[in-house]
């Protein structure tokens, strides 16, 4: 239930934010033109509120559901991690959608959404079968 | 700057942040997206039903929402080809790079991680340019 609860609020604010709207995104993306700065509040707020609490909950012993934290354990700073990045960049400059909001925006069945969700889905599995063994 | 909403874009911001705590807090995972999406499809460890159960919670909250203000807006501008290159290049990318927005962006930074300020600057220069291509060239 926590976790459903998690997601749910994580949902809530992408669409609150409007990051569920493309036009939204690529409109605080293109800083040489009608630039919308409300994405910077986004992230400020959201940082606002992880720092302080991830500072004090991985200061705990175990979480309050769990035995034990699962934190990422690679904390190599290679040449994949920016790669892997800059092409997220380049295909979040073109659909205007980050992983999150385009599957909070799933719910408006628009036609681009689902074939964005998709298409990210099959580069997720096109990268497990080539990359991962 | 007439599209500029701060007030909203604080709301929703301070929501993406409390989910992200809560996950922390909870279930001692970390709420990004694109790991979430990819581990549900591919487990390798124990969790694949924290992992449905919080898209499923996304997935919701994208619905109440959408309830709640009669419909979430939706305006996109790539062609149909443009937005499928655009949806494998950010699956493939976020799995390359180990995370999106949500996983380096709001949890990594909050864990002072070195490799998602990297990757955070990386995607976000790389829309900056990308958009700019698109637009102004």
């Amino acid at each position: 239930m926590a976790i459903a609860t998690s997601g749910f609020l994580f949902g809530l604010g992408l669409a609150i934010s409007g990051m569920t709207n493309p036009a939204k995104v690529v409109g605080f993306l293109d800083i040489a033109g009608d630039w919308d700065p409300s994405l910077i509040l986004v992230m400020v707020a959201g940082l606002g509120v992880s720092v302080p609490s991830f500072h004090f909950i991985l200061k705990q012993k175990q979480p309050l559901l769990t035995k034990q934290f699962f934190l990422p354990t690679r904390n190599d700073l290679d040449g994949k991690l920016i790669t892997g990045a800059a092409l997220f960049g380049v295909g979040w400059g073109i659909g205007g959608y980050c992983p999150g909001p385009a599957l909070a925006a799933l719910v408006s069945l628009n036609t681009n959404v689902i074939l964005f969700c998709g298409a990210m889905l099959a580069g997720m599995v096109i990268h497990h079968f080539l990359m991962e063994k | 700057m007439e599209n500029f909403t701060p007030i909203s874009a604080i709301m929703g911001g301070l929501l993406i942040g409390t989910g992200a705590m809560l996950t922390l807090w909870t279930n001692g995972r970390i709420a990004g997206i694109s790991g979430i999406l990819s581990g549900a499809m591919f487990p390798k460890q124990q969790g694949t039903l924290w992992r449905l159960l919080f898209i499923a919670g996304l997935l919701l909250g994208g619905a109440v929402s959408a309830i709640a203000s009669g419909g979430l807006e939706v305006i996109t501008q790539a062609s149909p080809l443009m937005t499928v290159i655009a949806g494998l290049l950010v699956g493939f990318g976020t799995r390359m790079g180990s995370g999106c927005t949500s996983g380096h962006g709001i949890c990594g930074i909050a864990r002072f991680s070195q490799p998602s300020f990297v990757a955070t600057g990386t995607f976000m220069l790389a829309g900056f340019i990308t958009v700019y291509l698109e637009r102004h060239v």
